[in-house]
This record gives C-alpha cells, sequence and structure tokens, in this order.
C-alpha cells in the first residue's frame, strides 16, 4: 500500500472495494436471510464503519496483543502465579467465570461467522469477520488459563462437557443459544448491542478489576486483552442500531422490542456476576449496586439520551433494575448456598468483616432482608445442621435461573408470573421473562430445562451423585462449602497455613 | 437515575504502553476526570474525548498512529471519530 493513502482512502480500498456485483445469482439467493425478520435495508453503502480497521492493521494490532497475553501467562506458570493469588476460595469465581463465560466466547465465534456470511453489506462482513476471529482468539486465551489453574483446582477439568449439561449453566448458554437461532439482525442486536454496549462493562471492568486486585494476573490479562477488541465490538453494535433505524422508520419498533428483550435477557444473566462481585472477591474493587449505577445508570443512560433522536427509548422495565440492584446478587447467592452440593464451585457464609462491608454497600436492604437471613444459616451449620436443599428448583423457562427474585415493590415475595401455551403452562421469575415468552411461546416452550430434564429421567439418575457423575462432577470433591473442600485442604498446605497436612504436590485436581 | 448528560469515558490498561497516551488524554482534555482502577484507568469527561497524535508522540518520543490504541483500549462509551491525527469520543446531544 502506498503510504499516501489516508485511513479514508485506505479503508475504502481495503474493505469497500473487496465486494463485487453478482451476475450468476440474485442478491437474495446469496442472502436469503435478509427479509424475514422483517428489517428493511435500502442501501448497504450508508453502513459508516466507526473503526475504520482494515485487515493489515487488525492482524498487525492482534499480533502485538497476542504476544503480550503469551509472555504474561508463561510468567505467571512458570512462576506459580496461582499462589499469589488472595485467597484459594477466589478460585471460585474463576470457576464461574470460566465454565460460564468462555464457552459464550467460542458460541459468538461461531455466531458472528454465521450472520457474516448473511449480511449483504461488504462493511458489515468485514466487521463481523474480525469479530469471529477476536472471539476465537478469546476462547483460546482462556483455554490457557484453564488449563493452568485445572492442575491445582478442582471444577475446571470439563469445561465444555459441563457448559451442555449442568443446571447453571444453561443460563449463560440458553441466552447464546437464543441469540444464535434467531436471524443476523436479531442476532447482532442481542449480542453486538445490548450485550456488548450495554452490558459487558459490567462483565469485564469490575471483574477484571476484582482480579488484579486479588492478585489473579493470568485472568487479568486475558481478561483486558478480550476487552481491547471489545472497544471495536461495542461501536459496531451502535453503528447496526443507528444503521438500521437510519434505513428505514419501520425498523424502529422492531429494534426496540429486541432491545427490551436482550436488555432484560442480558440483566438476568448478568446476575451471575453480581454474586461474583460481591460474594466472590476477596478483596472487592466495587459493589454490583456501584457497578450498575456507573455502567448502566450513568452510561447507559447517557447513551438511550443520544438515541432519542432515532426514535430509541430506554430498555422496557429498566426501572425494575434500578431497585433490583439492591437485592439480585444476595437473592443468587442465597441459591447457590442451598444448591452448593449439585454445583461445581464452592460457596460458603460470608466472614463477619464481608457481612459488614454488604451492610454499607447495601444500606437500605442488607440489613433488613439478607444479613439476618445468613446469621441464621451460619448458626445452623455451626450446630450441624447446614441446610441443602433437597428439592429441585422451579426454574423460569425464559432466563432458567432458579425462581428466586423477588417481586418489584415487596422483597419478601417471590415473583411469580405463569402463561399457557397449547396444552401446557409455563413459568416466569418477572415480567420481563414472561413477555419474552409470550412473543415467541413456539420458540421458548422447547427450552432444554435442567430441572424438567432431571425430573424426566434424563440426567444419569434420580440421585444428586447420579447427576453429578452425569455432569462430570466429582462428589465431595468439587461441591459442597469451600470450609470443607479439598481445595482449601491443598491450599492450606502449600502456603503452609497452619493444621492442613496430607495434600498433594498437584492438588487433588488431577482428574 | 444518576446525572447521565452526553457523558463519555475511554478505560485504558494501567501499563507502560498506555502512559503516554492517558497523559495526552489529560493534558488535551482539560475538563476530563482521571479515574484509577486496579490495573485500569478511566476517563469520564462531558461532551468530546480527544487522543491527538501530537501530543501522544511528544510524550512517548515516537512515531505513534492513533490506531494503536486499540492495543491500549479496555472500553469505551461515546460516538467514534477516528482521523488520521486524532482518535475521539463524542457525545454532542
Amino acid at each position: 500500500m502506498s503510504k499516501k493513502l489516508n485511513l479514508r482512502e485506505r479503508y475504502q480500498r481495503m474493505t469497500r472495494d473487496l465486494a463485487w456485483e453478482p451476475t450468476y445469482q440474485s442478491k437474495k439467493d446469496i442472502y436469503p436471510q435478509m427479509d424475514f425478520e422483517g428489517i428493511k435495508i435500502h442501501d448497504w453503502d450508508k453502513w459508516e464503519d466507526p473503526f475504520r480497521l482494515t485487515m493489515d492493521s487488525y492482524w498487525k494490532y492482534q499480533a502485538e496483543k497476542e504476544k503480550k497475553l503469551y509472555s504474561i501467562i508463561d510468567a505467571f506458570a512458570q512462576n506459580n502465579g496461582h499462589l499469589n493469588v488472595t485467597d484459594a476460595r477466589y478460585i471460585n469465581a474463576l470457576k464461574l467465570f470460566l465454565t460460564g463465560v468462555s464457552p459464550l466466547e467460542y458460541a459468538a465465534h461461531r455466531g458472528f461467522a454465521m450472520v457474516g456470511r448473511q449480511f449483504a453489506g461488504v462493511g458489515t462482513q468485514v466487521a463481523c469477520q474480525m469479530q469471529s476471529i477476536d472471539e476465537l482468539r478469546h476462547v483460546q486465551t482462556q483455554v490457557h488459563t484453564i488449563s493452568h489453574y485445572n492442575k491445582y483446582f478442582n471444577g475446571f477439568h470439563d469445561f465444555r462437557h459441563m457448559h451442555d449439561r449442568v443446571w447453571y449453566l444453561s443460563v449463560p448458554k440458553s441466552f447464546f443459544d437464543d441469540a444464535m437461532s434467531a436471524g443476523p439482525f436479531e442476532f447482532i442486536t442481542a449480542i453486538s448491542f445490548s450485550f456488548e454496549y450495554v452490558l459487558t462493562n459490567l462483565l469485564f471492568m469490575p471483574f477484571m478489576s476484582g482480579a488484579a486486585y486479588n492478585g489473579d494476573m493470568a485472568t487479568v490479562t486475558f481478561g483486558f486483552s478480550a476487552q481491547s477488541d471489545e472497544s471495536r465490538h461495542m461501536t459496531l453494535g451502535l453503528e447496526v442500531i443507528k444503521f438500521m433505524v437510519e434505513q428505514d422508520p419501520d425498523n424502529i419498533p422492531i429494534v426496540q422490542g429486541w432491545i427490551d428483550k436482550w436488555f432484560w435477557r442480558g440483566y438476568r444473566l448478568l446476575t451471575l456476576v453480581g454474586m461474583m462481585m460481591d460474594y466472590m472477591l476477596p478483596k472487592r474493587v466495587m459493589s454490583w449496586r456501584e457497578a450498575w449505577e456507573i455502567y448502566f445508570e450513568q452510561n447507559g443512560g447517557a447513551l438511550f439520551e443520544d438515541l432519542e433522536r432515532y426514535g430509541l427509548r430506554m430498555p422496557k422495565y429498566w426501572e425494575q433494575t434500578i431497585e433490583g440492584k439492591d437485592h439480585i446478587s444476595h437473592q443468587a447467592w442465597s441459591i447457590f448456598y442451598n444448591y452448593t452440593h449439585a454445583a461445581a464451585f464452592h460457596t460458603w457464609i460470608p466472614e463477619d468483616e464481608e457481612l459488614d462491608w454488604l451492610s454499607s454497600k447495601y444500606p437500605d436492604t442488607f440489613d433488613k432482608y439478607y444479613r439476618p437471613r445468613y446469621e441464621h444459616w451460619r448458626e445452623q451449620a455451626e450446630a450441624g445442621n447446614r441446610f441443602y436443599n433437597p428439592t429441585l428448583p422451579m426454574l423460569c423457562q425464559t432466563c432458567q435461573i432458579p425462581m428466586g427474585f423477588t417481586e418489584p415493590g415487596d422483597p419478601t415475595t417471590i415473583g411469580f408470573r405463569q402463561s399457557d401455551f397449547e396444552d401446557n403452562r409455563y413459568h416466569f421469575c418477572s415480567d420481563g421473562c414472561k413477555d419474552i415468552f409470550d412473543n415467541e411461546p413456539q420458540k421458548y416452550c422447547q427450552a432444554w430445562m435442567p430441572v424438567h430434564q432431571i425430573y424426566q429421567g434424563n440426567c444419569g439418575g434420580a440421585t444428586v451423585p447420579e447427576v453429578l457423575d452425569w455432569y462430570h462432577l466429582k462428589f465431595g470433591i468439587d461441591n459442597f462449602d469451600y470450609a470443607d473442600s479439598p481445595d482449601r485442604k491443598n491450599w492450606q498446605a502449600w502456603k503452609g497455613l497452619g493444621d492442613e497436612a496430607g495434600a498433594d504436590q498437584e492438588g487433588e485436581a488431577a482428574a | 437515575m444518576a446525572e447521565a448528560k452526553n457523558m463519555v469515558y475511554l478505560a485504558l490498561q494501567n501499563n507502560e504502553d498506555a502512559r503516554g497516551i492517558i497523559e495526552a488524554i489529560e493534558e488535551d482534555n482539560p475538563h476530563a476526570e482521571i479515574n484509577h482502577f486496579p490495573a485500569m484507568v478511566k476517563i469520564d469527561a462531558k461532551g468530546k474525548l480527544v487522543v491527538n497524535k501530537a501530543t501522544v508522540e511528544e510524550k512517548i518520543g515516537r512515531e505513534w498512529d492513533p490506531q494503536e490504541i486499540h492495543v491500549s483500549l479496555i472500553s469505551l462509551s461515546g460516538n467514534v471519530v477516528e482521523e488520521d491525527d486524532s482518535f475521539a469520543v463524542v457525545r454532542d446531544n
């Protein structure tokens, strides 16, 4: 390339000029999925790339990121970096992230390859191609991190298998499957806009800062390296929205409907992140409530003010998230504390100092609704009555989270909605989830619900050990409280912390 | 609803590569607020944040292509304006 080309010209030559007008086949046959969602595109040339990144620069900068990343991961492994995390308890946050989120990176890789093939404009195709490659890079870097931690800690050994089977992993899995089984315009609205632009900061920024604060360099490194691609993905999401609504006013209500749906889906999914931030980090950076205020209320608020000129408004039910920010992380941790005997990570009751932190971060709700509950459970556990819920929970048909969220305006009553479709009745945790079902019942009635599947006899048997075996989880090793776990026993031995003798050199994790 | 009116931000890694960029932003955007987090620096401002090629080059003492920001950028909010000699995020309502 000539040095004299400026950014715009280079982008024009290296991206837009790659397209051609087909002559042997009609565009309709080449791009068969362009019409069925009802989105009308009149001129793909109106697509404005916010980042004028060409493939040659893309490879150059990505290679630089990779070089940095792998040298840190190498150094981390060589120096036994896992021993420098604040506490082995922290690793449980990582277990949830790496088994829950990493497979989504792979799903995103597939998803963007699929929609990149379907969009009829070359700018969009190239942006999707880059994102597809980014996502593949992300899952690879995360598998390297899994590989390191798997040598020393339990629960990482079969993340792919687990992702398709374990009850709580169906929450992230079904989120992405829902997007991938939609059309290309809905997929890109769901993932690029609602998830990447509006919500992904809540996943990566506070959580990765938390990892840094807790001495986990491997996670910080893959996290921020992935996030550096994310700013490209986010701007793609914003461009997609502007492009669709500018192309035809008929697109506005369709796009608004998708924003409503995917905001709510993403909000429910991020409950798991809220729980990680408030309960699973030994050293905490900020509360879920604070993160929601910064990244959704402030940043999302500015975004939707900006989008008003296009006829778009804040996502439906956003007001409920403002009330929910004081509750959802506590409700989710309570669910996992009840069901940790069936999970691939450990739980615990927060220490007094942590309860005090939660009281100070949640002055309106924690002491009133949640602290007494934890103190009661702790008392019971100390008296030898650690409570594990023996009954499988009712799940929301849409988000697949156990029905433990409370009613707006009434934090002592569990939220409950239902819809009848054909000959069955379906249950929901909220108006948001019910609306999503009611809009496409024939889609959501087919959801693979982990609890239903267990009761139907499709998950290895009727007892917890049989189901765990089918999940490929090791009963007594991967599950139950952190206090009694082999992970803790090993950690105490490695760090020379007192009475715990007899841990293996490589831990008991060599599953 | 917290104060939202036309805020933009850039979040960069807190490392050697990004330091010059952060200093350049500080110098060219007196209205910006710099917030330090573990491993990350988040710069918030009303309306606009600009990263000028010339200022970054002065800070780091070598040629710098604004697209190099991709290597250090963690996240952003606002409409991206990418030029040969600058990189900006803007929200002008």
